[in-house]
Protein backbone atom coordinates (compact mmCIF):
# COMPACT_ATOMS: atom_id res chain seq x y z
CA UNK A 1 0.00 0.00 0.00
CA UNK A 2 1.16 3.88 -0.81
CA UNK A 3 1.72 5.94 1.91
CA UNK A 4 2.30 8.75 -0.31
CA UNK A 5 0.08 12.03 -1.10
CA UNK A 6 -2.82 10.84 -2.46
CA UNK A 7 -2.23 12.31 -6.43
CA UNK A 8 0.71 9.48 -6.09
CA UNK A 9 -1.60 6.68 -5.23
CA UNK A 10 -4.07 7.78 -7.65
CA UNK A 11 -1.11 7.40 -10.36
CA UNK A 12 0.31 4.26 -8.98
CA UNK A 13 -3.20 2.92 -9.10
CA UNK A 14 -2.93 3.96 -12.43
CA UNK A 15 0.49 2.13 -13.33
CA UNK A 16 -1.27 -0.97 -12.30
CA UNK A 17 -4.35 -0.55 -14.46
CA UNK A 18 -2.41 0.10 -17.22
CA UNK A 19 -0.85 -3.00 -16.47
CA UNK A 20 -3.19 -5.46 -15.94
CA UNK A 21 -4.70 -4.00 -19.29
CA UNK A 22 -1.61 -5.10 -20.73
CA UNK A 23 -0.86 -8.41 -18.95
CA UNK A 24 -5.06 -8.95 -20.72
CA UNK A 25 -3.64 -8.20 -24.04
CA UNK A 26 -1.67 -11.68 -23.81
CA UNK A 27 -4.23 -13.62 -22.07
CA UNK A 28 -5.30 -15.77 -25.39
CA UNK A 29 -8.72 -17.43 -25.73
CA UNK A 30 -8.27 -21.09 -24.94
CA UNK A 31 -10.38 -22.25 -27.87
CA UNK A 32 -9.32 -19.24 -30.83
CA UNK A 33 -6.05 -18.58 -29.23
CA UNK A 34 -5.13 -15.95 -31.84
CA UNK A 35 -7.05 -13.80 -30.13
CA UNK A 36 -6.71 -12.08 -26.38
CA UNK A 37 -9.52 -11.63 -23.75
CA UNK A 38 -9.41 -7.82 -24.72
CA UNK A 39 -9.44 -8.05 -28.46
CA UNK A 40 -12.67 -10.82 -27.99
CA UNK A 41 -14.37 -7.94 -25.93
CA UNK A 42 -15.14 -10.08 -23.11
CA UNK A 43 -13.14 -7.54 -20.93
CA UNK A 44 -15.54 -5.12 -20.16
CA UNK A 45 -13.83 -2.81 -17.35
CA UNK A 46 -10.99 -3.26 -14.89
CA UNK A 47 -10.94 -1.87 -11.30
CA UNK A 48 -8.61 -1.63 -7.94
CA UNK A 49 -11.26 -2.46 -5.16
CA UNK A 50 -9.70 -2.23 -1.95
CA UNK A 51 -6.34 -4.23 -2.22
CA UNK A 52 -7.76 -6.46 -5.15
CA UNK A 53 -7.66 -6.13 -9.03
CA UNK A 54 -11.11 -6.91 -10.27
CA UNK A 55 -11.77 -8.34 -14.14
CA UNK A 56 -15.39 -7.74 -15.20
CA UNK A 57 -16.26 -10.29 -17.71
CA UNK A 58 -19.01 -11.17 -20.10
CA UNK A 59 -19.53 -14.51 -21.34
CA UNK A 60 -19.69 -14.70 -25.13
CA UNK A 61 -22.56 -17.62 -25.15
CA UNK A 62 -24.30 -18.88 -21.63
CA UNK A 63 -22.82 -22.14 -22.05
CA UNK A 64 -19.00 -21.90 -23.62
CA UNK A 65 -17.26 -24.18 -22.21
CA UNK A 66 -14.13 -22.14 -21.87
CA UNK A 67 -15.25 -19.05 -19.88
CA UNK A 68 -13.97 -20.96 -16.91
CA UNK A 69 -10.90 -21.76 -18.00
CA UNK A 70 -10.55 -17.68 -19.65
CA UNK A 71 -11.48 -16.88 -16.26
CA UNK A 72 -8.96 -18.63 -14.34
CA UNK A 73 -6.38 -17.53 -17.35
CA UNK A 74 -7.04 -14.06 -16.49
CA UNK A 75 -6.84 -14.59 -13.12
CA UNK A 76 -3.35 -16.51 -13.25
CA UNK A 77 -1.89 -13.95 -15.49
CA UNK A 78 -2.58 -10.87 -13.51
CA UNK A 79 -1.31 -12.43 -9.81
CA UNK A 80 1.74 -13.49 -11.65
CA UNK A 81 2.61 -10.19 -13.07
CA UNK A 82 2.63 -9.39 -9.17
CA UNK A 83 -0.63 -6.89 -9.77
CA UNK A 84 -3.52 -9.11 -7.62
CA UNK A 85 -4.72 -10.55 -5.64
CA UNK A 86 -7.16 -10.81 -8.67
CA UNK A 87 -10.65 -11.25 -8.85
CA UNK A 88 -13.61 -11.95 -11.34
CA UNK A 89 -16.84 -10.17 -11.82
CA UNK A 90 -18.90 -12.19 -13.87
CA UNK A 91 -20.69 -9.19 -15.82
CA UNK A 92 -24.15 -10.56 -17.58
CA UNK A 93 -25.53 -7.30 -18.83
CA UNK A 94 -25.58 -6.11 -21.44
CA UNK A 95 -24.84 -9.39 -23.15
CA UNK A 96 -22.09 -9.85 -25.24
CA UNK A 97 -22.15 -8.97 -29.05
CA UNK A 98 -20.06 -10.25 -31.80
CA UNK A 99 -19.92 -6.09 -32.73
CA UNK A 100 -17.31 -6.03 -29.47
CA UNK A 101 -14.26 -7.45 -31.00
CA UNK A 102 -11.70 -5.16 -32.03
CA UNK A 103 -10.20 -4.12 -35.36
CA UNK A 104 -7.50 -5.61 -34.10
CA UNK A 105 -8.83 -9.03 -33.23
CA UNK A 106 -10.79 -9.37 -36.75
CA UNK A 107 -7.50 -9.06 -38.37
CA UNK A 108 -6.19 -11.51 -36.24
CA UNK A 109 -9.08 -13.58 -37.14
CA UNK A 110 -8.76 -13.22 -40.84
CA UNK A 111 -5.29 -13.93 -41.15
CA UNK A 112 -5.81 -17.13 -38.74
CA UNK A 113 -8.09 -18.21 -41.34
CA UNK A 114 -11.64 -17.31 -39.64
CA UNK A 115 -13.93 -14.92 -40.99
CA UNK A 116 -14.39 -12.06 -38.63
CA UNK A 117 -18.33 -11.65 -37.82
CA UNK A 118 -20.36 -8.79 -39.71
CA UNK A 119 -21.71 -6.17 -38.19
CA UNK A 120 -24.76 -7.70 -36.43
CA UNK A 121 -27.79 -6.45 -38.30
CA UNK A 122 -30.92 -8.45 -37.24
CA UNK A 123 -32.84 -6.24 -35.03
CA UNK A 124 -33.57 -9.17 -31.86
CA UNK A 125 -37.56 -8.97 -33.21
CA UNK A 126 -37.12 -9.34 -36.73
CA UNK A 127 -38.64 -12.45 -38.12
CA UNK A 128 -37.00 -15.43 -38.50
CA UNK A 129 -36.86 -16.85 -42.16
CA UNK A 130 -37.12 -20.28 -41.89
CA UNK A 131 -37.66 -21.43 -45.17
CA UNK A 132 -33.93 -22.06 -46.59
CA UNK A 133 -32.41 -19.37 -47.63
CA UNK A 134 -28.44 -19.13 -48.37
CA UNK A 135 -26.81 -16.95 -45.91
CA UNK A 136 -25.01 -13.86 -47.60
CA UNK A 137 -22.02 -15.05 -49.21
CA UNK A 138 -18.48 -14.75 -47.51
CA UNK A 139 -14.93 -14.35 -49.00
CA UNK A 140 -12.82 -17.10 -48.30
CA UNK A 141 -9.97 -15.92 -45.96
CA UNK A 142 -7.51 -18.21 -48.05
CA UNK A 143 -7.91 -16.71 -51.76
CA UNK A 144 -10.71 -14.17 -51.44
CA UNK A 145 -12.90 -16.10 -53.46
CA UNK A 146 -16.81 -15.13 -53.08
CA UNK A 147 -17.87 -18.80 -54.06
CA UNK A 148 -18.17 -19.93 -50.89
CA UNK A 149 -20.71 -21.72 -49.09
CA UNK A 150 -21.35 -22.45 -45.90
CA UNK A 151 -21.29 -26.38 -44.58
CA UNK A 152 -22.89 -26.13 -41.22
CA UNK A 153 -24.77 -23.32 -39.52
CA UNK A 154 -22.71 -24.97 -36.18
CA UNK A 155 -18.97 -25.13 -35.89
CA UNK A 156 -16.24 -26.47 -33.58
CA UNK A 157 -17.32 -24.06 -30.65
CA UNK A 158 -20.44 -22.25 -29.84
CA UNK A 159 -19.05 -19.20 -31.84
CA UNK A 160 -18.37 -20.47 -35.20
CA UNK A 161 -19.70 -22.11 -38.13
CA UNK A 162 -18.59 -24.02 -40.66
CA UNK A 163 -17.89 -23.13 -44.30
CA UNK A 164 -16.15 -24.10 -47.41
CA UNK A 165 -14.49 -22.71 -50.35
CA UNK A 166 -14.99 -23.74 -54.07
CA UNK A 167 -12.46 -21.82 -55.62
CA UNK A 168 -9.76 -23.38 -53.62
CA UNK A 169 -11.66 -26.36 -52.06
CA UNK A 170 -10.28 -25.07 -48.35
CA UNK A 171 -12.55 -25.36 -45.46
CA UNK A 172 -12.86 -22.25 -43.17
CA UNK A 173 -14.37 -20.92 -40.10
CA UNK A 174 -16.95 -17.92 -39.66
CA UNK A 175 -16.90 -16.38 -36.26
CA UNK A 176 -20.97 -16.08 -36.30
CA UNK A 177 -22.50 -12.48 -36.24
CA UNK A 178 -24.31 -12.72 -32.90
CA UNK B 1 -26.92 -42.65 -1.09
CA UNK B 2 -26.44 -38.52 -0.17
CA UNK B 3 -29.84 -37.15 1.18
CA UNK B 4 -32.11 -35.35 -1.14
CA UNK B 5 -32.22 -31.56 -0.84
CA UNK B 6 -35.25 -29.72 -0.42
CA UNK B 7 -35.91 -26.39 -2.43
CA UNK B 8 -38.19 -23.50 -1.14
CA UNK B 9 -41.56 -23.50 -2.17
CA UNK B 10 -41.71 -19.50 -2.67
CA UNK B 11 -43.09 -18.87 -5.84
CA UNK B 12 -40.64 -16.75 -7.69
CA UNK B 13 -37.83 -19.79 -6.46
CA UNK B 14 -40.70 -22.44 -8.10
CA UNK B 15 -41.16 -19.72 -11.24
CA UNK B 16 -36.90 -19.92 -12.09
CA UNK B 17 -36.97 -23.77 -11.29
CA UNK B 18 -39.78 -24.20 -14.32
CA UNK B 19 -37.49 -22.46 -16.65
CA UNK B 20 -34.11 -23.37 -15.14
CA UNK B 21 -35.92 -27.52 -15.22
CA UNK B 22 -37.30 -27.35 -18.90
CA UNK B 23 -33.85 -25.95 -20.04
CA UNK B 24 -32.14 -28.33 -18.31
CA UNK B 25 -34.05 -31.46 -19.19
CA UNK B 26 -34.29 -30.30 -22.87
CA UNK B 27 -30.43 -30.18 -23.35
CA UNK B 28 -30.23 -33.96 -21.73
CA UNK B 29 -32.48 -34.98 -24.01
CA UNK B 30 -30.50 -33.18 -27.00
CA UNK B 31 -27.11 -34.09 -25.79
CA UNK B 32 -28.38 -37.83 -26.05
CA UNK B 33 -27.77 -37.05 -29.85
CA UNK B 34 -24.02 -36.91 -29.50
CA UNK B 35 -22.47 -39.72 -31.37
CA UNK B 36 -26.11 -40.24 -32.83
CA UNK B 37 -27.13 -38.18 -35.22
CA UNK B 38 -27.83 -38.83 -39.20
CA UNK B 39 -24.84 -36.83 -40.12
CA UNK B 40 -21.60 -35.07 -38.65
CA UNK B 41 -22.99 -31.08 -38.64
CA UNK B 42 -26.23 -32.20 -37.00
CA UNK B 43 -24.37 -33.91 -34.50
CA UNK B 44 -22.34 -30.72 -33.74
CA UNK B 45 -25.28 -28.95 -33.73
CA UNK B 46 -27.66 -30.43 -31.43
CA UNK B 47 -24.83 -30.92 -28.72
CA UNK B 48 -24.24 -27.09 -29.58
CA UNK B 49 -27.30 -26.04 -28.67
CA UNK B 50 -27.46 -29.03 -25.79
CA UNK B 51 -24.60 -26.19 -24.37
CA UNK B 52 -26.10 -23.21 -24.86
CA UNK B 53 -29.72 -24.44 -22.64
CA UNK B 54 -26.80 -26.26 -20.08
CA UNK B 55 -25.56 -22.65 -19.80
CA UNK B 56 -29.04 -21.07 -19.56
CA UNK B 57 -29.97 -23.49 -16.96
CA UNK B 58 -26.86 -23.04 -14.92
CA UNK B 59 -27.25 -19.16 -14.89
CA UNK B 60 -31.09 -19.90 -14.15
CA UNK B 61 -30.85 -22.62 -11.37
CA UNK B 62 -27.81 -20.34 -9.82
CA UNK B 63 -29.99 -17.53 -9.45
CA UNK B 64 -33.10 -19.45 -7.83
CA UNK B 65 -30.19 -21.05 -5.08
CA UNK B 66 -28.97 -17.59 -4.52
CA UNK B 67 -32.91 -16.24 -3.91
CA UNK B 68 -34.11 -19.01 -1.80
CA UNK B 69 -31.27 -17.60 0.62
CA UNK B 70 -32.62 -13.91 -0.35
CA UNK B 71 -36.01 -14.83 0.75
CA UNK B 72 -34.43 -16.06 4.44
CA UNK B 73 -33.68 -20.07 3.74
CA UNK B 74 -30.99 -22.22 2.80
CA UNK B 75 -29.12 -21.54 -0.04
CA UNK B 76 -28.45 -24.21 -3.07
CA UNK B 77 -25.83 -23.97 -5.78
CA UNK B 78 -26.95 -24.93 -8.97
CA UNK B 79 -24.88 -28.14 -8.96
CA UNK B 80 -27.52 -29.57 -5.74
CA UNK B 81 -30.34 -28.07 -7.30
CA UNK B 82 -29.33 -30.40 -10.52
CA UNK B 83 -28.19 -33.85 -8.70
CA UNK B 84 -30.04 -33.64 -5.61
CA UNK B 85 -33.34 -32.65 -5.84
CA UNK B 86 -35.90 -35.85 -6.38
CA UNK B 87 -38.13 -36.23 -9.21
CA UNK B 88 -41.20 -34.77 -7.91
CA UNK B 89 -38.74 -31.66 -6.99
CA UNK B 90 -38.10 -31.20 -10.81
CA UNK B 91 -40.82 -28.57 -12.66
CA UNK B 92 -39.88 -28.84 -16.16
CA UNK B 93 -42.40 -29.05 -19.41
CA UNK B 94 -43.44 -32.62 -19.45
CA UNK B 95 -42.76 -32.22 -23.03
CA UNK B 96 -39.18 -31.92 -22.95
CA UNK B 97 -38.78 -35.64 -20.77
CA UNK B 98 -40.36 -37.12 -23.27
CA UNK B 99 -37.96 -39.53 -25.18
CA UNK B 100 -35.82 -38.48 -27.98
CA UNK B 101 -37.99 -40.31 -30.69
CA UNK B 102 -36.59 -40.15 -34.09
CA UNK B 103 -34.65 -37.15 -36.11
CA UNK B 104 -37.73 -35.72 -36.92
CA UNK B 105 -39.01 -35.50 -33.43
CA UNK B 106 -36.03 -33.88 -32.05
CA UNK B 107 -36.43 -31.14 -34.87
CA UNK B 108 -39.97 -30.20 -34.27
CA UNK B 109 -39.79 -30.73 -30.55
CA UNK B 110 -36.83 -28.59 -30.43
CA UNK B 111 -38.65 -25.71 -33.10
CA UNK B 112 -41.36 -25.42 -30.67
CA UNK B 113 -39.06 -25.19 -27.35
CA UNK B 114 -37.09 -22.58 -29.34
CA UNK B 115 -39.52 -20.67 -30.11
CA UNK B 116 -41.33 -21.10 -26.70
CA UNK B 117 -38.20 -19.65 -24.58
CA UNK B 118 -37.41 -16.99 -27.64
CA UNK B 119 -40.71 -15.38 -26.54
CA UNK B 120 -40.26 -16.33 -22.89
CA UNK B 121 -36.90 -14.99 -22.46
CA UNK B 122 -37.99 -11.44 -24.47
CA UNK B 123 -40.70 -11.21 -21.88
CA UNK B 124 -37.98 -11.76 -18.79
CA UNK B 125 -35.72 -9.45 -20.31
CA UNK B 126 -38.01 -6.70 -18.76
CA UNK B 127 -37.96 -8.63 -15.28
CA UNK B 128 -38.21 -6.93 -12.21
CA UNK B 129 -35.08 -8.85 -11.11
CA UNK B 130 -31.92 -7.81 -12.58
CA UNK B 131 -29.67 -10.90 -12.46
CA UNK B 132 -32.57 -12.77 -14.27
CA UNK B 133 -33.19 -10.04 -17.04
CA UNK B 134 -29.32 -10.13 -17.58
CA UNK B 135 -29.15 -13.94 -18.14
CA UNK B 136 -32.70 -13.38 -20.75
CA UNK B 137 -30.94 -10.67 -22.67
CA UNK B 138 -28.31 -13.50 -23.52
CA UNK B 139 -30.40 -16.18 -24.13
CA UNK B 140 -32.84 -14.64 -26.13
CA UNK B 141 -30.43 -14.37 -28.86
CA UNK B 142 -29.35 -18.12 -28.57
CA UNK B 143 -32.94 -18.87 -28.87
CA UNK B 144 -33.13 -17.04 -32.33
CA UNK B 145 -30.11 -19.34 -33.23
CA UNK B 146 -31.65 -22.74 -32.38
CA UNK B 147 -35.17 -21.73 -33.84
CA UNK B 148 -33.69 -20.64 -37.19
CA UNK B 149 -32.38 -24.30 -37.63
CA UNK B 150 -35.05 -26.38 -35.88
CA UNK B 151 -37.44 -24.91 -38.36
CA UNK B 152 -35.76 -24.71 -41.32
CA UNK B 153 -35.28 -28.70 -40.22
CA UNK B 154 -38.91 -28.80 -39.73
CA UNK B 155 -39.91 -27.39 -43.50
CA UNK B 156 -37.15 -29.92 -45.26
CA UNK B 157 -38.89 -33.10 -43.72
CA UNK B 158 -42.23 -31.76 -43.04
CA UNK B 159 -42.51 -30.76 -46.67
CA UNK B 160 -39.28 -33.56 -47.66
CA UNK B 161 -40.27 -37.20 -48.86
CA UNK B 162 -42.96 -39.53 -48.42
CA UNK B 163 -41.50 -41.13 -45.34
CA UNK B 164 -40.18 -38.10 -43.72
CA UNK B 165 -43.34 -36.62 -43.85
CA UNK B 166 -44.93 -39.82 -42.56
CA UNK B 167 -42.20 -39.40 -39.76
CA UNK B 168 -42.89 -35.75 -38.69
CA UNK B 169 -46.66 -36.01 -38.76
CA UNK B 170 -46.32 -38.98 -36.47
CA UNK B 171 -44.16 -36.82 -34.27
CA UNK B 172 -46.25 -34.39 -33.91
CA UNK B 173 -49.42 -36.35 -32.67
CA UNK B 174 -46.67 -37.78 -29.98
CA UNK B 175 -45.72 -34.29 -28.74
CA UNK B 176 -48.76 -32.09 -29.23
CA UNK B 177 -50.93 -33.32 -26.11
CA UNK B 178 -47.68 -31.76 -24.31
CA UNK B 179 -48.17 -28.52 -25.68
CA UNK B 180 -50.98 -26.99 -24.20
CA UNK B 181 -49.05 -27.70 -20.60
CA UNK B 182 -46.64 -24.43 -21.88
CA UNK B 183 -49.73 -21.82 -21.25
CA UNK B 184 -51.62 -23.01 -18.49
CA UNK B 185 -51.82 -20.62 -15.64
CA UNK B 186 -51.23 -21.04 -11.85
CA UNK B 187 -50.65 -19.50 -8.82
CA UNK B 188 -47.23 -19.27 -9.45
CA UNK B 189 -47.73 -17.42 -12.82
CA UNK B 190 -49.86 -14.96 -11.10
CA UNK B 191 -47.42 -14.28 -8.26
CA UNK B 192 -44.49 -13.25 -11.19
CA UNK B 193 -46.57 -11.19 -13.36
CA UNK B 194 -47.69 -9.36 -10.03
CA UNK B 195 -44.48 -8.92 -8.93
CA UNK B 196 -42.78 -8.27 -12.35
CA UNK B 197 -40.32 -10.99 -12.22
CA UNK B 198 -41.58 -12.21 -15.35
CA UNK B 199 -44.08 -13.03 -17.87
CA UNK B 200 -47.70 -15.55 -17.20
CA UNK B 201 -46.83 -17.94 -19.25
CA UNK B 202 -50.29 -18.09 -20.89
CA UNK B 203 -49.36 -14.55 -22.32
CA UNK B 204 -46.86 -16.63 -24.85
CA UNK B 205 -49.83 -18.51 -26.35
CA UNK B 206 -50.76 -16.01 -28.89
CA UNK B 207 -47.28 -15.81 -30.15
CA UNK B 208 -46.39 -19.30 -30.08
CA UNK B 209 -49.08 -20.39 -31.90
CA UNK B 210 -48.66 -17.85 -34.52
CA UNK B 211 -44.89 -18.70 -35.08
CA UNK B 212 -45.22 -22.03 -34.93
CA UNK B 213 -48.08 -22.44 -36.84
CA UNK B 214 -46.25 -20.55 -39.43
CA UNK B 215 -43.29 -22.87 -39.45
CA UNK B 216 -46.22 -25.90 -39.84
CA UNK B 217 -47.75 -24.21 -43.16
CA UNK B 218 -44.57 -23.66 -44.79
CA UNK B 219 -43.83 -27.65 -43.93
CA UNK B 220 -47.26 -29.15 -45.45
CA UNK B 221 -48.01 -30.11 -41.65
CA UNK B 222 -51.27 -29.42 -39.54
CA UNK B 223 -51.83 -29.10 -35.47
CA UNK B 224 -53.90 -32.14 -34.37
CA UNK B 225 -56.80 -30.87 -32.74
CA UNK B 226 -56.42 -30.07 -29.09
CA UNK B 227 -57.45 -32.93 -26.34
CA UNK B 228 -58.68 -32.08 -22.83
CA UNK B 229 -55.36 -33.97 -21.26
CA UNK B 230 -52.92 -31.51 -19.54
CA UNK B 231 -49.50 -32.63 -18.38
CA UNK B 232 -48.64 -31.29 -15.08
CA UNK B 233 -44.42 -31.67 -15.16
CA UNK B 234 -44.18 -28.17 -13.82
CA UNK B 235 -46.61 -29.16 -10.48
CA UNK B 236 -44.12 -31.81 -10.37
CA UNK B 237 -45.94 -34.20 -11.33
CA UNK B 238 -43.78 -36.38 -14.64
CA UNK B 239 -44.49 -38.40 -17.10
CA UNK B 240 -43.01 -41.81 -16.32
CA UNK B 241 -39.59 -40.87 -18.20
CA UNK B 242 -38.61 -37.87 -16.21
CA UNK B 243 -36.78 -40.81 -13.55
CA UNK B 244 -34.81 -42.55 -16.25
CA UNK B 245 -33.28 -39.47 -17.34
CA UNK B 246 -32.71 -38.13 -13.94
CA UNK B 247 -30.85 -42.04 -12.53
CA UNK B 248 -28.78 -41.18 -15.57
CA UNK B 249 -27.95 -37.70 -14.96
CA UNK B 250 -27.37 -37.78 -11.11
CA UNK B 251 -25.54 -41.35 -11.04
CA UNK B 252 -22.47 -39.60 -10.24
CA UNK B 253 -23.11 -37.51 -7.69
CA UNK B 254 -25.37 -39.25 -6.55
CA UNK B 255 -22.63 -42.23 -6.09
CA UNK B 256 -19.69 -39.79 -5.16
CA UNK B 257 -21.11 -37.17 -3.07
CA UNK B 258 -19.19 -34.04 -4.04
CA UNK B 259 -16.79 -35.20 -6.22
CA UNK B 260 -15.74 -32.76 -8.91
CA UNK B 261 -13.61 -32.99 -11.83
Amino acid sequence: MSTGAPADSSRAEEVRLERAWQVLRGVHDPEVPVVSVVDLGIVRGVAVEGDSIVVAVTPTYSGCPATEAIEHSIVAAVDAAGLGPTRIRMQRAPAWTSDWISAEGRAKLHSYGIVPPGAVEAPARAPIRFVARPPPRLACPRCASSDTERLAAFGATACKALWRCRACGEPFEHFKPI
Amino acid sequence: MPASITVSSHPSVQYLLRIGDTCLIHAQRLAEWSGHAPIVEEDIALANMALDLIGQARAVLGRAGELEAELGGEAHDEDQLAFLRDERDFRNCTIVELPRGDFALTMLRNCALAIFLKLLWDGLAASSDGQLAAIAGKAVKEARYHEEHAAGWVVRLGDGTSESAARSKAALDVLWPYVAELFEDDAIDAAAAASGLGPRWSELRDGWHAAFGAVLAAAALEAPAERAFRSTGKAGRHSEHLGYVLAEMQHLQRAYPGGVW
